[in-house]
């Protein structure tokens, strides 16, 4: 599985929901495909995207928050993930792209290629927590996590392969403007 | 101050939302909030985290506060310049204050005597608590952080809210 074709098949099964997109090259792609105000595009604090994605999750159960982390991301703090699970909300899901490396930095090795990520997230907490190998199943997945209460978790195993795509080239207050504009329905 | 009064001065000024890592001068205002059903209090694992789950609570409509051990600075810079100040989200920050005049234990000497350095370096708005001036402290900090969209730090003395 592309990366690329993985953040594409979770945007065609969104509709309203907001997403809080990681640091590196899951905000670049996310961008590219398909920018709303609903994506928070994480520029810089890497390892933060699933404790924003947390906040924001708390503050509004009625809303559904999709975090898009990659295996990066979510190793260097996976402490989240227990601060998730006993914080339950049940209107977050957390997806993680894992593709072993740190690809925007010249694809150096992450742990993750022995890190049962969804296990971790499944003892931590989470109510539903799997693993997806296929954009297919990804699509089914995601569908269904997003009719139950959470928290939920996708593992899914990507591809090094790179697509180019531009840098997101909006103004980070912009970004959050807009995106408290439309949750907060101002 | 008792610690309730102090969690009240904060529910007065709209906190509503609070989160962080403990620390035994923190400890009364986080068990209170902990067992109040006027606060949500998430126990963070990580001070970043703490700010990280701060920012999503604010964009998500909430006014934040994080409680930290000045030790939790450290572990917050990248949080604060990467992501606060950048995308310009206020919030509050309540900084115990370890190492204060280099009385404590060796793990806190360093913290304690550059502390406000950090946070001048960050430019992030700074006042050190006493308790006769507490109340307009805190408003203060709340209408600073609001207008200037930025985070504000308050520095909590051992001693000052029991």
């Amino acid at each position: 599985v592309r990366r690329y074709d993985a953040v594409k098949a979770i945007v065609e099964c969104l509709r309203d929901e907001y997403v809080i997109a990681c640091n590196g090259m899951i905000s670049r792609e996310l961008f590219a495909i398909k920018d709303r105000p609903r994506n928070f595009y994480m520029l810089g604090s890497m390892g933060l995207a699933s404790a924003i994605g947390l906040g924001a999750s708390l503050a509004n159960p009625t809303e559904k928050i999709v975090i898009l982390a990659g295996d990066g991301n979510i190793l260097m703090s996976l402490g989240t993930l227990a601060t998730i699970g006993k914080a339950s909300p049940k209107n977050l899901i957390h997806i993680v792209l894992d593709n072993e490396c740190h690809e925007s930095t010249g694809r150096q090795e992450t742990s993750s290629s022995v890190t049962k990520l969804d296990i971790i997230a499944g003892s931590s907490g989470f109510a539903n927590s799997t693993y997806a190998d296929s954009t297919d199943t990804l699509k089914k997945i995601l569908t269904k996590f997003l009719l139950l209460e959470g928290p939920s978790f996708i593992h899914v195993k990507v591809d090094k392969k790179r697509v180019e795509v531009p840098r997101v080239s909006l103004a980070p207050p912009e970004i959050k403007d807009r995106f408290m504009k439309k949750l907060l329905k101002r | 101050m008792h610690h309730k009064d102090f969690c009240s001065l904060l529910k007065k000024n709209g906190f509503d939302f609070c989160t962080g890592v403990p620390c035994s001068i923190l400890s009364n205002i986080i068990t209170y909030m902990s067992g109040s059903t006027e606060f949500t209090y998430i126990p963070a694992t990580r001070e970043d985290e703490a700010i990280g789950i701060a920012v999503g609570a604010y964009m998500g409509g909430k006014k934040p506060a994080v409680l930290m051990q000045n030790a939790g600075l450290g572990n917050s810079i990248n949080a604060l310049t990467s992501l606060v100040l950048l995308y310009q989200i206020p919030m509050l920050l309540i900084i115990s204050w370890r190492g204060y005049q280099g009385k404590d234990a060796p793990e806190h000497l360093f913290m304690g005597k550059y502390m406000l350095d950090f946070l001048k370096v960050m430019k992030i708005p700074t006042e050190i608590i006493e308790k006769d001036i507490l109340e307009e402290q805190v408003m203060r900090a709340s209408r600073i952080m609001e207008e200037q969209k930025t985070p504000v730090a308050l520095i909590l003395k051992k001693n000052v809210i029991m």
